[in-house]
Formats: C-alpha cells, sequence, structure tokens
C-alpha cells in the first residue's frame, strides 16, 4: 500500500510543478484487457514515449453499456475538454448505427482519426470441408441452416454483419435465417468452431493468429482490399468476387466542442504515432494492419460507415 | 526429463534476487487487495499494471509480480470471510459458509490457518498440473458447447438449494431473484436493454460485486444499528492458539479431492475461480453427509472452498495461456498484460516463448511459498483486525465498501445500489432468506442464459439438443439429482447452518 501513496504522492508533484503542461487523459471505455484498453494503453504509451505530450497520458476505464456510459459521459460532461481523447472501434460506430447507446448519434463528437485496423476473417476449422467462400456461400444457400457461425460480438454485432456482407454479396438475400450465436469473446468463438458446435467463426485477425499458427483453424478469406502483409497465403473476400471488406478500425473520438485547432493538433499527434516505427512493431505483433484516416478525412469516413451499418442493420431486423 | 528441464530454464529466470523480491512485494499487497472487501483480484492487478510499466519491469518481471498479486489475492479473500462474513472476492464467498461460524466460536486463528494450508495447497496442485498438462488439457474447452454449458450452469443452480439454507424452497425463492436480477442489462442476442427503465448504468446489468458488498456489509452494518452496537455479528474473540496439525491432517482428502476438482472447474473457460469453491464445498459437504456438521465452522467446510478456488485460479491460467480464452475476470485482465507486452497466448505459445511460460510458472510456485511462509505467522495480526471494537470497524467497513465500490465504475450510481443491496439484505436475513443463492444468481445467471439461448439457435428451438453429448447427459443426471436428493433426505438431515449469520 506505500507503494500506491508513494507514487500517488509523486504524481501529484510533478501535476503541480508541471500545471501549465498538458495532462492528456484517454479514456478505455471497458475494463481492462480489451481492445480499447490495448488502444488506450499502447497509444498513450507512445504519445509519451515520442514526446507528444509532455507528461504520460492518464488511462482511465470507464466500462459500461458497451461504451455508452464513455460516449453519455463525453457528451453531457466533457464537452469542451480539450485533453481527452477516447478509444473507439469499430463496434462504436455499429452501435452508434444501431442506437444502441439510447438516443446519442454520432455526430455528437468528433472523430479524430484511426491508427489500425484488425481485418475481418471469416475462418473454419482445419478438417471443415469448405475450402472457400463459394463452398460457404454455396451450403447456406441449399440449406441456411447447415452452418453456423459463432463470433465475439453480440447479435447484429459486427462479427455478425461480416458473414451477411459476404452472403449478401453473393446473392443470397434471406439472411435473417442465417444463425449466428455471439460468445464471450473471438477464442471462444474459435473454441466453439473447432469443437464442433458451429461450423465456422467470424471475428478479427488478431484473434486467430495463435490458432492460424498451431494449424487448428484455416481462413476462408480475409475482407480486406489487399491481403494481409504477413499472411500472405489468406486470400481476400474481393479475390474471390466478393465486395466485402470489413475491417475493426481502432481510434479515438474526441468531445464535440473543442476548437479546431485542438482538432487538428490531436490529428497530428494521433498521424505521428501512425507513423512511427514503435506503432509499427506495437501494430504487427498484435495481428493489426495498416490503416490511418485522421482529422476530417476520418470523420467523412465514419460518416459513410454508419450509413451503410444502418441499411444493413435495418434489412437484418435489428432496427427499425 | 523435458519438464524438468523446463522449470530449471523457469527458475533460472524467476529465482534472481530482484524477481523474488518482486514476487514478495506482489504477494503481500495481493493478500491485502484480497482482503479488502470490494477489491478483488481483477482489481489487484488491474491497479499494478500502471505500475509494472513506470517501474519499467520487463515481461517476466512483470509477469511475476502480477501472478503474485493475482495469488496472493486469492489467499487474501478468505481473510475477510473468515473474520468478517465479508467475502474479500466472489470466490471467497463459500469460505464464510465455515468460517465464520468457526471464527464466531472462538476459533479464528485455526480458521485461517487451516484454509492457508488449503490455499497452499490448492495452488501447488493446480500450478504443478498447469506444468505437466497445460497443453493436453486445453482440449478439454473443445468438448463444451452451449448445450453442455447449460447443463454445468443448472447443476450449479439446482443444488443450490441444499447449501445455504434449512429451507430449500427458501433458496430457490434467493436463487430465482439473483436469476431475475441477472435479466437486467443489454440483451446479449439482440442488443437491447431489458429492465434498465432507459438507465444506462443499468446497461450492463447489476455488478456482482454490488450485490455482494451490499447484501453482505452492508446489511451488517444495518444490524449493527439495530442492535445499538450491542453485541454486533463482527465480535468474533481471539483466543490463543497453535498451529492445528491435527485438523490440517485430517482434512487431507478434503483438499486433495478440491484440489482437483477444482483445477478442473478453473480449466474450463467462463466457469472460474467462484464455480470452483462451489462445487467443491457442495462436494464436500455431501461426502461428509449429516456428521459433517458442515456449515456450524468444521475444518473441513474451510479446507474444500479454499483449495478449491486456488487450485482453480491456477487451472484458469491453462486456457488462458494455451487458447488464449481467459477461465476467469483476473486471467483476463493477465491476458490484456501479456498482449501489453508484445506476448500473444495461443497454442503456440509455449514453444514459441517457453521463456515466459515456464517463467511463469516457476514464479507461481515460488509466489505460492512465500504466501504460505506470509500466511501463517501473520494470522495473528490479521486476527488481531478482530479486537477493533465494532463501533470503529464497521463505520471502517462501510468506508471500504464504498470506496471500492465507488471504484469499480466512479459513480454514484453503484452506491445507491449496493444501500438498495444492503437493505435487501437486512430484510432477507430477518426473513431467513439466504443470500448466497441471489448473488450466484447474479453471478451465473446471465452466462447459463446465454448457453441455453445459444443452444436454441443451433438447434432450432430443439430442446433434444440440450441432451445431446455424454458429458451434458452425465451433468443433467448429477443436477436433477442434486435437486431431488435434499428433498427426501430432508427429514433425515437438520441442517444446522445458516449463512445469515
Amino acid at each position: 500500500m506505500k507503494l500506491f501513496s508513494a507514487k500517488a504522492v509523486a504524481t501529484t508533484a510533478v501535476m503541480m510543478v508541471g500545471s501549465s503542461a498538458m495532462a492528456a487523459e484517454c479514456i478505455a471505455p471497458a475494463n481492462p484487457g480489451g481492445g480499447w484498453d490495448f488502444t488506450c494503453r499502447q497509444v498513450g504509451k507512445l504519445l509519451y514515449d515520442l514526446g507528444e505530450v509532455d507528461q504520460p497520458v492518464q488511462i482511465t476505464n470507464m466500462a459500461g453499456a458497451g461504451g455508452g456510459l464513455a460516449f453519455a459521459h463525453t457528451v453531457a460532461e466533457r464537452s469542451d475538454d480539450a485533453e481527452l481523447i477516447v478509444a473507439a472501434s469499430s463496434a462504436t460506430t455499429t452501435r452508434l448505427a444501431q442506437q444502441a447507446y439510447g438516443d446519442a448519434t454520432a455526430d455528437q463528437v468528433r472523430w479524430v482519426g484511426a491508427i489500425g485496423a484488425d481485418p475481418g476473417v471469416i475462418v473454419v476449422a482445419a478438417d471443415s470441408p469448405m475450402q472457400n467462400l463459394d463452398d460457404m456461400v454455396e451450403a447456406i444457400k441449399a440449406d441456411p441452416g447447415s452452418v453456423a457461425f459463432a463470433g465475439g460480438s453480440a447479435a447484429g454485432g459486427f462479427d455478425h454483419m461480416k458473414p451477411l456482407m459476404v452472403l449478401q454479396s453473393g446473392g443470397f438475400s434471406d439472411i435473417t435465417s442465417v444463425k449466428y450465436i455471439g460468445v464471450d469473446g473471438g477464442a471462444d468463438a474459435i473454441t466453439q468452431t473447432v469443437g464442433g458446435f458451429t461450423q465456422a467463426m467470424t471475428g478479427d485477425m488478431s484473434e486467430i493468429v495463435g490458432f492460424l499458427e498451431s494449424g487448428e483453424v484455416r481462413a476462408l478469406a480475409v475482407l480486406t482490399e489487399e491481403r494481409v502483409p504477413g499472411f500472405e497465403d489468406i486470400p481476400t473476400a474481393m479475390e474471390q468476387g466478393y465486395d466485402v471488406v470489413a475491417v475493426n478500425w481502432r481510434g479515438f473520438y474526441v468531445p464535440k466542442d473543442i476548437s479546431d485547432e485542438d482538432f487538428a493538433m490531436w490529428a497530428d499527434k494521433i498521424q505521428a504515432v501512425a507513423d512511427s516505427d514503435e506503432w509499427a512493431e506495437v501494430r504487427q505483433a498484435n495481428g493489426l494492419a495498416p490503416f490511418t484516416k485522421v482529422g476530417p478525412d476520418f470523420q467523412n469516413w465514419v460518416d459513410q460507415v454508419i450509413a451503410d451499418t444502418e441499411e444493413l442493420s435495418r434489412e437484418i431486423g435489428v432496427i427499425e | 526429463m523435458e519438464i524438468l528441464s523446463n522449470l530449471a530454464l523457469g527458475f533460472s529466470i524467476a529465482l534472481s534476487p530482484y524477481t523474488l523480491m518482486l514476487a514478495v512485494l506482489g504477494c503481500f499487497i495481493g493478500t491485502i487487495v484480497g482482503a479488502l472487501p470490494g477489491l478483488g483480484p481483477s482489481n489487484g492487478v488491474a491497479i499494478l499494471i500502471p505500475i509494472t510499466f513506470t517501474m519499467g519491469l520487463d515481461a517476466t518481471a512483470a509477469l511475476v509480480l502480477l501472478t503474485a498479486v493475482y495469488y496472493g489475492a486469492m489467499y487474501g479473500g478468505r481473510i475477510s470471510s473468515i473474520l468478517l462474513n465479508i467475502p474479500g472476492d466472489e470466490p471467497a464467498l463459500m469460505t464464510t459458509l465455515d468460517g465464520y461460524p468457526m471464527a464466531k466460536n472462538g476459533r479464528p486463528g485455526q480458521a485461517l490457518v487451516i484454509s492457508g494450508f488449503a490455499s497452499f495447497w490448492g495452488a501447488l496442485f493446480a500450478t504443478v498440473m498447469l506444468a505437466l498438462v497445460a497443453p493436453a488439457l486445453s482440449r478439454v474447452a473443445y468438448q463444451f458447447g452451449p448445450a453442455e454449458y447449460f447443463a454445468l450452469y443448472l447443476l450449479a443452480f439446482s443444488t443450490l438449494g441444499g447449501i445455504a439454507s434449512n429451507n430449500q424452497a427458501k433458496a430457490a425463492f434467493a436463487s430465482c431473484v439473483g436469476l431475475g436480477i441477472s435479466v437486467i442489462g443489454l440483451d446479449n442476442f439482440s442488443g437491447l436493454p431489458r429492465m434498465t427503465g432507459g438507465n444506462l448504468h443499468l446497461m450492463d446489468g447489476v455488478d456482482f460485486l454490488v450485490a455482494i458488498v451490499g447484501l453482505f456489509a452492508v446489511s451488517e452494518v444495518f444490524f449493527f444499528i439495530e442492535k445499538h452496537g450491542k453485541g454486533g455479528a463482527v465480535g468474533v474473540k481471539l483466543n490463543k492458539f497453535r498451529v492445528p496439525w491435527g485438523e490440517i491432517w485430517s482434512t487431507r482428502w478434503t483438499q486433495l479431492r478440491c484440489g482437483v476438482v477444482g483445477f478442473i472447474a478453473g480449466v474450463l473457460p467462463g466457469a472460474g475461480a467462484s464455480l470452483g469453491s462451489f462445487l467443491t464445498y457442495m462436494m464436500e459437504k455431501n461426502i461428509a453427509g449429516p456428521e459433517g456438521k458442515f456449515g456450524t465452522g468444521v475444518p473441513k467446510g474451510v479446507a474444500a472452498p479454499e483449495a478449491g478456488n486456488n487450485s482453480a485460479a491456477g487451472g484458469a491460467l491453462v486456457p488462458m495461456l494455451t487458447l488464449g480464452v481467459p477461465g476467469s475476470g483476473t486471467t483476463a485482465v493477465l491476458l490484456a498484460v501479456l498482449m501489453t507486452l508484445n506476448i500473444t497466448p495461443g497454442p503456440t505459445l509455449f514453444t514459441d516463448r517457453p521463456e515466459v511460460v515456464w517463467g511463469l510458472i516457476a514464479s507461481l510456485l515460488i509466489a505460492n511459498f512465500v504466501l504460505l511462509a506470509m500466511n501463517v505467522p501473520l494470522v495473528r495480526i490479521f486476527v488481531k483486525v478482530l479486537s477493533v471494537p465494532p463501533a470503529l470497524l464497521l463505520p471502517g467497513v462501510t468506508m471500504v465498501s464504498f470506496v471500492g465500490i465507488y471504484s469499480l465504475t466512479g459513480g454514484y450510481f453503484d452506491l445507491l445500489l449496493m444501500i438498495l443491496f444492503g437493505i435487501m439484505g437486512y430484510v432477507f436475513r430477518k426473513m431467513d432468506i439466504p443470500t448466497v443463492p441471489v448473488i450466484l444468481g447474479i453471478l451465473l445467471g446471465s452466462n447459463m442464459e446465454d448457453a441455453l439461448r445459444r443452444a436454441m439457435v443451433l438447434s432450432d428451438g430443439e430442446w433434444t439438443y440440450l441432451f445431446s453429448s455424454p458429458i451434458a447427459i452425465g451433468l443433467w443426471i448429477f443436477a436433477v439429482a442434486g435437486f431431488i436428493a435434499p428433498v427426501y433426505f430432508r427429514n433425515k438431515i437438520r441442517k444446522p447452518q445458516a449463512v445469515t449469520d
């Protein structure tokens, strides 16, 4: 316990001396351990290591409502706090598009930048008869119940969307008949698939890396425009004739009412982290592909993603 | 003999003076964190993550520190269970059942020492098993689909009736209350909020820690107020004691069995230490029968859950390391630490990063011995907590409860909820309704519901799917037997204990 108080005193002292310096805070809208926490901790550390901020970035875990609590907190209580960034990902925009955060909408914050992306993948157990997306789509066309998917997000979530987008692109329209179960994370989904309880797993590249190496699963497709560096033997969906790109980006939003200068400053800092060699190392080690969009560019991209998600969610009946 | 060379590698990493110091430090901090109600192992590890970064620890050193905290917290959880009837963390819940009566009988020191040895044995067994069979055991997870998980949870619930009360109907009622509370929050399948009244704070449901602290600690304070401070329930007397070697020896088979069962419970992803302590206590209670006097403060009743939950804590590392599937909340946090250290747990970790795995295993072994050495002599200090008069202790408990719960979400909403649970606990205890099933309902209810609904999705609503594998059928048989048996035996068994103080 002494250790804590010593640290606390030290931190307070530093903060008092350097009160003019910026004390940046990153909110991870989840408990320690998830992707948002990872984003805050890694980027927060690099922001400091690269000298982009003068003091270590304070990480606040604010779990609740799948990110909704942190979103509501940012909108209601921190709307002009220029020293705050909040970790976000595809899950954030998916939930916003599906009105899962109550009345909150994506335009209540500013989307400042993405620093990497976890490519979407569809995998099967190593002994599965399905060899490519065509096999999968044909099997589902013949009997929609014959292929059940497991994924780490709830029904209607991003993992659920991925196979549905592929199926739609393959001309299968009765997407509500496709079986999907949401389990506790990608590794659990793989366990269910390898165990034969489901026939395919939908998730992110980072979730399957270890299992790919051990040869227990086989990736049918990666949902990116180009093959992912380091995983060149996995074909993209586009190569197989399915025009689907789905990546789980990792990035940040900031409060709505900060000045344009502050917004641009954060965009630059995030760009600096994204360009660093240190980030490239962390990114690769965690199965993330390069995906950098900052400032207005990212804002526009998010707007488009949300519009698309709304449309698909309506089709599968998640929202009216 | 490969394992010996592996262990040698591990010890060569873990036995440097610096890492040893970290292990001792971690054990000490962990024990305190575990003993504080509301602060569990996952909080303890989470709090220390930033410190490992600021200290500039390398991967192995950081892991040694954090796993020492983890094991330390598992040890520490029992202290407040036994002395205050408030579980320091969720897996220590079952330890209150016999630990607190034992302390009230004037034997708090014995209870702490016996449970300390049981913890040691459970953790040691699990660590050795982790080293021996981790790669092979990780396959067990592949045998558990939704139907099997549902049956597993059903087993837990159907045997609940017998554990906590003289009256199975009251226990069943309490379970239903817990299950009812567990449906609050986002529905995992439609993503729609249920029973939240539009309140964002309820979107994730009710945190079991809020319920635990409210039902146990806050209601205790209400009772104290009612009695005007006379003879508060925590006023446990400390007698002189010697290490009860005889009693420890008498629980040897209990410890052995519970170590095995706890380990298996820990290996199952999502089951974790709570289920481990629960299953082992139930098993020992059934084995001992009415003569065992479980619930009145018997050594076996203290040893069983502690051997079980510490063994499960080690077991939970198996799926975390080998599959990247955390078996408990704390291993989920440890998983996050590994990821930030650029170590990706998974089936290949044992071959790719042997120094990490074996360094970890060696440091777990070291931490375990450090904890035993630390816990047995220090029992006197922990028991001293009790000589603090209730008029001081209970406000202290209240303060720690409030701070602990506030630190969960940093909002006042959970504090209000905690007080509501305190009132509920007070009313229930007045009516002799056990509160443990409420908490287990909150804890396991949503998992059970998810398992059932996944099974129904996969089978197109065909209920026979629930009995589609030998494992599932076996679990169902145990569940049904566990529910029916006490009804027939109730006349013969005068269940002596009451959890509700």
